[in-house]
């Protein structure tokens, strides 16, 4: 399936290649090269990208591409969930992925890669699993491995590769049991000129972070299961049970996970919590443009609006801004064209705005496009769809865990059309 | 030891020196180094070796030099050092043939390991060193991995089939032999490797897959991701070569175009002849993968859509969209795919999507391909009913800042305009109104696209044309100029007056302009002559000599072969007859279509189908097969599983036989080798009744009465497995009964039969109506929400304060079983309100949802708040006090019983088949003469949903409306269909309820005979 994989970064250089089936001359990426140059941006490149003996499949996180070399039908998806998977794990294991991580953990990840794929075929994804067989470098281990000759690589098979609950391992113990439960919602939505909503939906995740000894079953329900009109589970989450009663029952894995992400159905009235009050104007043969810009909390629940912040693109046309805050710091990049307003927490005495002028090239038409506004934003304690978890249980397990609910509410892609 | 910490502190240096640019004199001498390292006794140290030279391949730099010293350390000790010489070994071990035989040894030792670990990495790098010579060795490992007692150690066998084919594909004959021993094994983590090395080798043995078919689907579930996503393509590609296509019934519903795609002239003939009843193994296909639709994983996702788009029957579709949706959420790469996909799904079957079409908005930070594919969806869902709202939304797109995406977004109104007929008009009059646009790429797009759009209807809009040749000078894009230019001299009959002007007006720019300019102002002048040879002969001859005399050669030459063809003179010979209809020949108009339109020829999901070109080792979907194959290759010995628990009792043998006997003839069983079969296993029984362990007793019983109701009914294929659990746990107490009375007679055996039927019966009796009706039930959204709000407390009673309510409609988010309301309360004072909220103590019994005390309402202003009410499914007021700081009033909500109801979504055949089953005392009809305006469906529609929330059932049939719903707090059907007979309508009501359903009757009667709106 997969037969090698070229990783490059933001300039162009390949920094790392692994193969693993006979060896691809790195000269094959010269085509992955041509289509970023063709791109403008570099989002814009596509994914797929044939070439005469191959296919190129490339996924970009963090300003490094993954190049995979594919030679025969497979399903793209296939390669591009796997390509990202490898750099979840990559985080998973250096905190973050970047050139450098991977650089200096050179031999660890061609370890991960080794035991990820055989033959090209995914053989260990599992985190849990991975875990065991190679353990994450940490400051701590390198010393005691210096000292005692020991290393990274475990000399058994994972437990989890064999069972039935290859996500979970065994013989984990803590001190302090707990699970945290992470309910986080987001809003895409476009607002249209007038304010009204275009589209709005919303999009939750449960996150959970689950440290408890041995082999606890959970079970996790909500007072409103009705409102989840699509989901998508962890593997260790029983679909079953999950059909017949909308109760969520799963031996969780240990540590961090996803356990759950689930769509409100567009048909539900989303409260938008925000709203943008706005006048961006250009007047024909005026080198200056008017902006005015006005944030105020709606529907919120009374909870605090924090962390806005405003972005835009502004016109090409539009050569500097000369704007002054109520709160908060804004930035214009005069070549990017991006105005950025971190406005902080929206003050509802107070509200928060940006007013000033635009000054246009002279002599330049007044630009017949308005700029879209992006907002982001973050509501703690306040799942926007109404979600609530009614309990959460343990079975299995003798003792008494800590646990706990926390809700959030975020801006996914949140465009004001202005 | 000194010397040689110091060394290697100094390679360290090194080592950072290195990280600087060149290190090319550092790497010769470097080598030398390493080799040292390899050879020192210390282990730390090679590991360190071994570290560089991994960073050393990792970034591409050839350290083949090196391989003797690497690999005598192939059998040391430390497993971390160990991997890290696999990993240069299978790296360059094709480079070294030769001194990679050395190892080999080592790798076979260790593949008798007691390790299950280091047996499976052992084969993992043998199989992987591509050296012919070790052929034979490879092949010997294989197939004793396959027999390993670890999984894991036979799943790494799997894989090293196909690296072992892709080395010497000569072996195939043997590797199959493998694939078909491994295809039994019933281990999840072996499946996904094991058919993926099946499709790399034998793909086209399908015969392999028969016996293992059934399990295949069982195990599919708990199968790790990626072998799921490979089995379902496989089983995909099976099932369209064993069973009949389920698309039959569908195709005298559907359109044409479908029809005509699917090629089915030849299905539909069978068609006539017998009624489609779908293969139970296809059943349990679609069934066990249905779940997988919820999987994180995304290619999972699109493997399981893929596979009911190509085998599910066309009402079982809709489920996967909501899936494809979410996965809209992902990473750009996995939208870029799933996009794609969707557009070539929207073409076919537009309603699929059509729901979601907001989630295909574009948004400016969308990736340029995204937009695209986007806008390409839209497009194809556009119809009648939503045009507007798209061509609203293209509207903003053609202001977006990216131009190219403007552009696309023109082609786009174009598409739509020509599919469309209804909007083509609005869409013209929309683009002409975009030639006064400032940026060029949209006037030139725009253009070109109200070229293609006159083409297919040029002699109502000379208007149009009249307006572009006004703006002619405007437009410095040479394809828009070329392009007004063709439909001048196309139409040049429309606008007689205008064109030699514009043709003068060439004549005099004619030498600045671009070459596709030129050549269109030749064709201009050629069309003007032959129509209009008094006004524009001078011109034209102008026009033709400063052709004659251009730079470029293509123009040189098509004005000579202009003049030749129009110009009549002695040498012109024939064809200048013929030059009028040559030229003005009536042209066909262009078709816009979607650049989908082809890609349908894939399998959906696959390489082939994102490149639009077939990929190697694509495999092609086999049509339907117009008789299904014997269906009986798949069936296997289902008494193998259920065996294990007699294995130690002393009949053993006794048994098997009995079973393998009857196994053969399990299909056609008569009565006879039935009740003997039976006669054994209670044997069994008796004998297992000895041993003390009663729990494990009823475990043996429960089993064998598995077999027994397997081997009779093959049950498991056509119940849902609650009843089979019902049914054992029945069975199991009877016979402990029995088995404790010690009956052990003919007779019993008999009773044991009507017994088992009796249960079976039972236990569908008990589940049929809840089983089925729980799948079913999918709540839907309102197809009609009442903007019309109720008064529930007067200004005047309430002191200034007023409120009204309005039913949303919606499921409420507050509880399961309670109606959800929207409340507006005004203040009507001059004074603020403060701590307007629900009383604690309120009343009468229902449960209410009470909205969170509103702190200070300021006069003249109005706040909208929402409520839930547990109506209990009765029409009874719901009273509560509304309070404010000084005041109580007390208010009551009465709801009306269409209220009370939440619609759902079902099957025309649910729909009757549930009707079916509320008859009688259920169900309450009534004959209507009904008003002349409201014969329409849709008025019909539009009545009906008004009176009551119900969902619309998608009707086979004229003149039958259904509707059906479910009561909030209990959640009973409520099925609602109206049959016109001209000009009386018959209205029936079933449900449960009866007196909801009398209420609601008398609405829907006085909806239906009001005229008005």
């Amino acid at each position: 399936m997969i037969h090698s994989l070229f990783l490059v970064n933001a300039s162009g250089d390949i920094f790392l290649e692994k193969h693993w089936k006979s060896v691809v001359s790195r000269s094959v990426c010269d085509y992955f090269f041509e289509a970023v140059e063709r791109a403008t941006e570099p989002e814009n490149v596509p994914p797929v990208i044939p070439t005469p003996h191959h296919c190129l499949i490339n996924v970009l996180r963090q300003r490094v591409y993954f190049v995979a070399v594919i030679q025969s039908e497979v399903p793209p998806l296939f390669v591009i969930e796997f390509l990202h998977r490898v750099v979840d794990t990559f985080q998973d294991y250096f905190g973050v992925c970047t050139e450098a991580a991977v650089k200096d953990n050179v031999v660890v990840v061609y370890e991960l890669l080794e035991e990820m794929l055989d033959n090209g075929f995914p053989l260990a994804t599992e985190s849990n699993i991975l875990k065991e067989l190679i353990k994450p470098p940490t400051i701590l281990r390198t010393v005691v491995n210096t000292i005692t000759g020991s290393t990274n690589v475990g000399e058994q098979l994972p437990t989890g590769q064999l069972s039935v609950v290859p996500w979970r391992r065994t013989g984990v113990k803590y001190t302090n049991n707990e699970a945290y439960f992470d309910v986080v919602e987001e809003i895409d939505a476009i607002i249209d000129k007038s304010g009204s909503t275009i589209t709005a939906e919303i999009q939750g995740v449960i996150d959970a972070c689950v440290k408890l000894t041995g082999m606890p079953d959970l079970t996790l329900s909500f007072m409103n299961p009705r409102l989840l009109d699509d989901v998508s589970f962890h593997p260790c989450v029983r679909f079953k049970r999950w059909e017949a009663e909308r109760i969520l029952s799963f031996v969780p894995p240990d540590g961090n996970f996803r356990l759950l992400s689930y769509h409100v159905s567009s048909q539900n009235l989303v409260a938008i919590p925000v709203y943008v009050k706005h006048n961006i104007s250009f007047r024909e043969g005026s080198s200056q443009g008017r902006f005015e810009l006005t944030l105020g909390p709606k529907q919120t629940m009374g909870k605090a609006v924090e962390s806005v912040l405003v972005s835009s693109q502004l016109p090409r046309g539009v050569l500097n801004a000369n704007l002054s805050p109520s709160q908060g710091t804004y930035t214009f990049d005069p070549v990017t064209k991006l105005l950025s307003w971190d406005v902080g927490k929206i003050n509802p005495q107070k509200l928060p705005s940006l007013k000033g002028s635009m000054s246009l090239q002279t002599g330049a038409s007044k630009p017949d496009e308005n700029p879209t506004i992006n907002l982001q934003f973050k509501i703690q304690q306040l799942a926007v769809s109404g979600l609530k978890v009614n309990r959460l249980d343990m079975y299995g397990e003798k003792y008494k865990p800590f646990k706990g609910i926390k809700y959030m509410t975020k801006a996914g892609k949140f465009q004001v059309r202005t | 030891m000194l010397g040689m910490s110091a060394n290697s502190v100094s390679y360290n240096e090194q080592g950072s020196v290195e990280s600087g640019v060149d290190a090319a004199p550092w790497f010769l001498c470097r080598n030398e180094d390493l080799k040292e390292m390899l050879e020192s006794n210390k282990e730390s140290l090679k590991l360190e070796a071994m570290k560089r030279i991994v960073g050393l391949i990792a970034k591409g730099k050839n350290a083949s030099e090196l391989f003797p010293a690497v690999v005598k350390n192939v059998a040391s000790k430390n497993i971390e050092l160990k991997k890290l010489v696999y990993v240069y070994l299978v790296r360059y071990a094709e480079e070294q043939q030769d001194l990679a035989l050395l190892s080999i040894s080592t790798f076979q030792r260790a593949l008798k390991d007691p390790n299950q670990l280091i047996r499976a990495s052992a084969l993992r790098v043998l199989s992987s060193i591509r050296v012919p010579i070790i052929v034979p060795i490879m092949m010997l490992a294989i197939k004793e991995a396959a027999t390993d007692l670890s999984p894991y150690v036979r799943k790494t066998a799997a894989h090293a089939i196909q690296k072992l084919f892709s080395l010497d594909p000569d072996q195939k004959e043997h590797l199959i032999e493998v694939i078909e021993k491994l295809l039994k094994d019933k281990s999840t983590l072996v499946a996904g490797s094991v058919v993926m090395a099946f499709e790399e080798v034998c793909p086209d043995r399908i015969d392999l897959i028969h016996k293992n078919y059934r399990k295949l689907c069982n195990l599919l579930v708990d199968v790790e991701e990626w072998g799921q996503v490979v089995i379902i393509h496989m089983l995909t590609r099976y099932a369209r070569t064993q069973f009949v296509s389920p698309w039959r019934e569908d195709a005298v519903f559907d359109e044409n175009s479908e029809k005509a795609f699917y090629d089915s002239e030849e299905e539909r003939r069978v068609d006539q002849s017998k009624p489609y009843i779908m293969d139970p193994d296809h059943r349990l296909l679609l069934r066990n993968t249905k779940p997988l639709l919820q999987s994180r994983n995304t290619a999972v996702v699109m493997a399981v859509s893929q596979l009911y788009w190509h085998l599910s029957p066309k009402h079982e579709l809709s489920i996967i969209t909501k899936s494809l949706v979410r996965l809209l959420r992902s990473h750009r790469e996995v939208q870029y795919i799933v996009l794609q996909n969707i557009a070539t799904m929207s073409i076919q079957r537009k309603g699929m999507f059509e729901p979601f079409m907001k989630s295909f908005y574009v948004r400016s930070t969308d990736a340029t391909h995204i937009k695209t594919l986007k806008l390409e969806i839209l497009t194809n869902l556009a119809n009648e009913a939503n045009i507007s709202t798209i061509l609203r939304e293209f509207q903003t797109y053609v202001k977006s800042q990216d131009k190219a995406f403007a552009a696309a977004t023109i082609q786009a109104i174009g598409c739509c305009a020509t599919n469309i007929s209804e909007v083509t008009d609005t869409c013209l009059n929309g683009l002409v109104l975009l030639l006064s646009n400032r940026d060029e790429t949209v006037v030139a797009e725009s253009v070109v696209v109200i070229k293609k759009l006159l083409q297919t209807q040029p002699s109502q809009h000379s208007d149009i044309i009249k307006h572009m040749a006004k703006l002619f000078d405007n437009i410095t894009v040479p394809m828009a100029r070329a392009s007004i230019l063709w439909l001048m001299g196309e139409y040049c009959e429309h606008v007689p007056k205008i064109a030699p002007d514009v043709l003068r007006k060439m004549a005099k720019t004619f030498t600045d302009e671009e070459d596709i300019v030129k050549l269109q102002i030749v064709n201009l002048a050629a069309k003007l002559y032959l129509t209009n040879s008094k006004q524009t002969k001078l011109l034209t001859q102008y026009i033709l000599n400063l052709g004659k005399y251009d730079q470029n050669y293509d123009i040189r030459d098509r004005t000579r072969f202009i003049r030749q063809l129009i110009v009549p003179n002695e040498k012109s010979g024939a064809l200048s007859k013929y030059a009028r209809r040559i030229l003005m020949a009536p042209k066909p108009a262009p078709v816009l279509q979607s650049a989908f339109k082809d890609r349908d020829r894939f399998q959906l999901g696959t390489l082939s189908h994102t490149l639009n070109s077939q990929a190697s080792g694509y495999l092609e979907l086999s049509d339907w097969p117009a008789v299904a194959p014997d269906q009986s290759v798949r069936n296997v010995e289902v008494v193998e599983p259920v065996r294990l628990p007699l294995r130690e009792s002393e009949s053993e043998e006794n048994s098997n036989d009995s079973n393998k006997s009857s196994s053969s003839q399990s299909e056609k069983s008569s009565s006879e080798s039935d009740s003997e079969k039976k006669k054994k296993t209670l044997k069994n029984k008796k004998l297992q009744q000895q041993k003390p362990d009663s729990k494990d007793r009823q475990k043996r019983i429960r089993s064998t009465c598995l077999r027994i109701m397997q081997h009779n009914y093959s049950l498991n294929y056509y119940l849902p497995p609650q009843i089979i659990q019902k049914t054992l746990n029945i069975m199991t107490k009877y016979i402990l009964i029995h088995i404790v009375l010690s009956i052990s007679s003919p007779f019993f055996v008999n009773c044991m039969c009507s017994l088992l039927h009796l249960c079976v019966f039972l236990a569908c009796q008990f589940d049929a109506v809840s089983w089925p009706v729980r799948v079913s039930l999918q709540a839907s959204s309102p197809v009609f929400v009442p903007e019309t709000s109720h008064e529930l407390l007067h200004r005047m009673t309430g002191k200034g304060l007023s409120a009204q309510y309005r039913f949303t409609r919606q499921p409420c988010i507050y509880g399961n079983s309670m109606v959800s309301l929207q409340l507006t309360l005004s203040n009507r004072t001059d004074q603020a309100l403060e701590n307007i909220h629900i009383s604690e103590k309120s009343s009468t019994g229902q449960n209410i949802h009470r909205f969170n005390a509103i702190e200070r309402l300021e006069p003249q202003a109005s706040v909208t708040v929402s409520m839930g009410v547990d109506f209990n499914d009765s029409t009874q007021t719901a009273n509560f006090q509304l309070c404010t700081k000084e005041d109580e009033f007390s208010v009551s909500i009465q709801p009306a019983v269409g209220e009370l109801l939440l619609p759902i979504t079902m099957s025309e055949a649910d729909f009757t088949k549930e009707q079916g089953k509320l008859v009688g005392m259920n169900e309450s009809s009534a004959t209507i003469t009904i008003t002349p305006e409201n014969v329409s469906s849709q008025s019909v529609n539009r009545k009906v949903v008004s009176v009551a929330n119900l969902g619309v059932i998608p009707s086979g049939q004229e003149n039958i409306y259904r509707f059906a719903g479910k009561t909030v707090s209990s959640g009973s059907l409520v099925l609602v269909s109206v049959a016109l007979k001209d000009p009386d309508a018959m209205i029936t009501i079933n449900t449960e309820k009866t007196v909801m359903g009398s209420m609601l009757l008398r609405q829907v009667k006085t909806a239906l005979t009001n005229s008005g709106p």
